[in-house]
């Protein structure tokens, strides 16, 4: 039997008390006159004890019985439990209390490890089922990616494929005249995806064009999660975060392509349809 | 089975060869070597039937498809969703470098013999000038592709938590493709690639405090030459691959770890 500290012995007394029950260590009346007080320690593994079984459960009509926990023992149960007790005690009270060594076929039958009030198990505590959390996943519409995905990323892949591969056949890639530091091509262009921060050479000073502007551009991009905050993912509910970006891919492209197509010898403002395409990939 | 095939014709010739074919197979699949190849599962030692056990199988027993997970949501698969950018810049990442090491054959980086070997890779090389146009396009493919990848991130809302640094990967992630872009512009040693290079590195020696000590990291002399070509051509080939590849990996964990891709709207 294990250790019951005392302070939980005297609550258990108290409580028992309030509800009327006999209550160990006093002489109860339901108590058989043979039995000892019901030991706090350990002794109670030997046989001796046996009529203490019928000890605790005198009380109780027919009635459902309260519990200290609050919940009540369906009156059903209780006549099972007694009567089975009442076999079990009824052998063991069958032998004289101190009947020594003549007990020890009883014994067996009767519960060795009981606690106070003869009590074959305690109520550690009580859960109250809403506290429990229910953490099954939500069920999500999934498919396998073999074959549905895979299937669309080879097509994919084999597409991206062919076409370049045809494009390659049929486009050849810019090859011009061995580099020469001596002779500055007219106009001179940076790479395509570099046109837009040379558009903005011609309106800015060149730390601000080339340094400020696209050093802050991309700190804003890449800080973007952190300032928009607004958790929603739907279209209708950030209209200003799509504007402004829509505002900032299309103000970029249209200088890329203004830096591609519209700037001729010099770098000046040209038509294409007037004076030619000075671009090359 | 053999027994059951071709009862008419030539009926026994194509049943001795189909028994052959069977026995070598057998024979093949029952071999250590075979099954120290291909893990207990894979489909190459079982067969394939199509089974929701064996779909779950090809993913997880192949290194590259294990990229995914073994399902995923169903909204995911839509094609109008994603358009494929993000995979499509990772088959040109591939591409490139298949097509890279390929030019890296032919190819010294010095200023007296760049241009001769891209002419000589053009008109002498089997499929020289073939590989070189699809290093070229693909090049500027990425960059397109990888800059619609964004903007569909960002349409999509997809940046927002749980994906907020896998964003940040991204945005470090475009700026390495223009700079591997930029830092092959340079190695055809023409007119275009010198031309190119010397308006973007100016624009870089107008930083602030460090501009003239920035332009001659890039540049590896006071002006472009020798120096500038070995560096670009290093860049180019060796560091930056080398540290894309380590924040692609990191791009594609945090999809998965940030439970997959986002979304439905």
């Amino acid at each position: 039997m294990a250790d019951v500290p005392d302070h939980l012995l005297q609550r258990s007394r108290e409580r028992r008390k309030a509800l009327g029950l006999p209550v160990e260590g006093e002489e109860g009346a339901e108590a058989p006159a043979g039995e000892t007080p019901a030991p706090a320690e350990g002794e109670a593994t030997t046989g001796a004890v046996g009529p203490a079984a019928g000890g605790g459960e005198a009380t109780g009509g027919g009635e459902d019985v309260e519990t200290p926990g609050g919940g009540k023992i369906p009156a059903h149960l209780l006549e099972r439990s007694k009567k089975r007790r009442a076999t079990v005690g009824g052998e063991g009270a069958a032998t004289p209390a101190a009947a020594g060594a003549a007990t020890a076929v009883a014994a067996p039958l009767a519960p060795t490890a009981t606690g106070p009030g003869g009590h074959t198990q305690r109520l550690l505590t009580v859960v109250k089922s809403g506290s429990i959390q229910q953490t099954r996943a939500e069920a999500q519409d999934k498919v396998h990616t073999w074959p549905h995905l895979l299937v669309t990323e080879f097509a994919a892949v084999l597409i991206v494929l062919a076409a370049l591969t045809i494009f390659s056949a049929v486009v050849k890639a810019p090859l011009l005249g061995l580099a020469d530091l001596n002779k500055t091509p007219n106009p001179s262009k940076a790479p395509w995806y570099f046109l837009g921060l040379q558009e903005l050479l011609t309106m800015f000073h060149p730390m601000v064009a080339g340094v400020t502007i696209p050093g802050v551009g991309l700190g804003l991009l890449a800080t973007a999660p952190f300032v928009d905050k607004n958790p929603s993912h739907k279209p209708k509910d950030r209209k200003f975060a799509v504007a402004i970006f829509t505002v900032f891919v299309m103000l970029w492209s249209i200088l890329v392509i203004i830096g591609s197509f519209f700037r001729g010898e010099g770098f000046n403002f040209v038509f294409p349809w007037n004076n030619g395409i000075f671009f090359d990939l | 089975m053999a027994n059951g095939n071709g009862t008419n014709g030539n009926g026994n010739g194509r049943q001795r060869v189909s028994a052959a074919v069977e026995r070598v197979d057998d024979k093949m699949r029952g071999s250590q070597a075979w099954n120290s190849i291909f893990r207990p599962g894979s489909v190459y030692r079982r067969g394939y039937t199509d089974s929701p056990r064996n779909r779950s199988y090809v993913i997880m027993n192949n290194v590259l498809y294990h990229l995914h997970p073994v399902k995923v949501k169903r909204h995911a698969v839509k094609v109008s969703y994603t358009l494929c950018l993000g995979g499509i810049s990772f088959f040109l990442f591939m591409l490139l470098t298949v097509t890279g090491i390929f030019l890296m054959f032919f190819y010294q980086p010095a200023t007296a013999s760049s241009w001769n070997d891209i002419k000589t890779l053009e008109t002498a090389v089997t499929f020289g000038s073939l590989v070189r146009n699809m290093h070229r396009w693909a090049a500027h493919l990425m960059v397109l592709s990888v800059f619609l990848h964004m903007c569909r991130v960002f349409y999509h809302g997809a940046y927002k938590a749980p994906r907020e640094f896998n964003w940040v990967i991204g945005v470090i992630l475009l700026t390495l493709t223009l700079l591997l872009s930029f830092t092959g512009y340079l190695l055809p040693w023409d007119q275009l690639a010198l031309w190119a290079v010397t308006v973007g590195t100016n624009m870089m020696g107008y930083t602030p405090v460090f501009g003239s000590s920035i332009k001659y990291v890039l540049l590896g002399s006071q002006q472009i030459g020798d120096q500038t070509l070995l560096r670009w051509y290093v860049l180019h080939v060796l560091l930056l691959p080398f540290v894309i590849v380590i924040f692609m990996a990191v791009h594609f964990w945090r999809v998965r770890k940030d439970g997959g891709i986002s979304g439905p709207l």
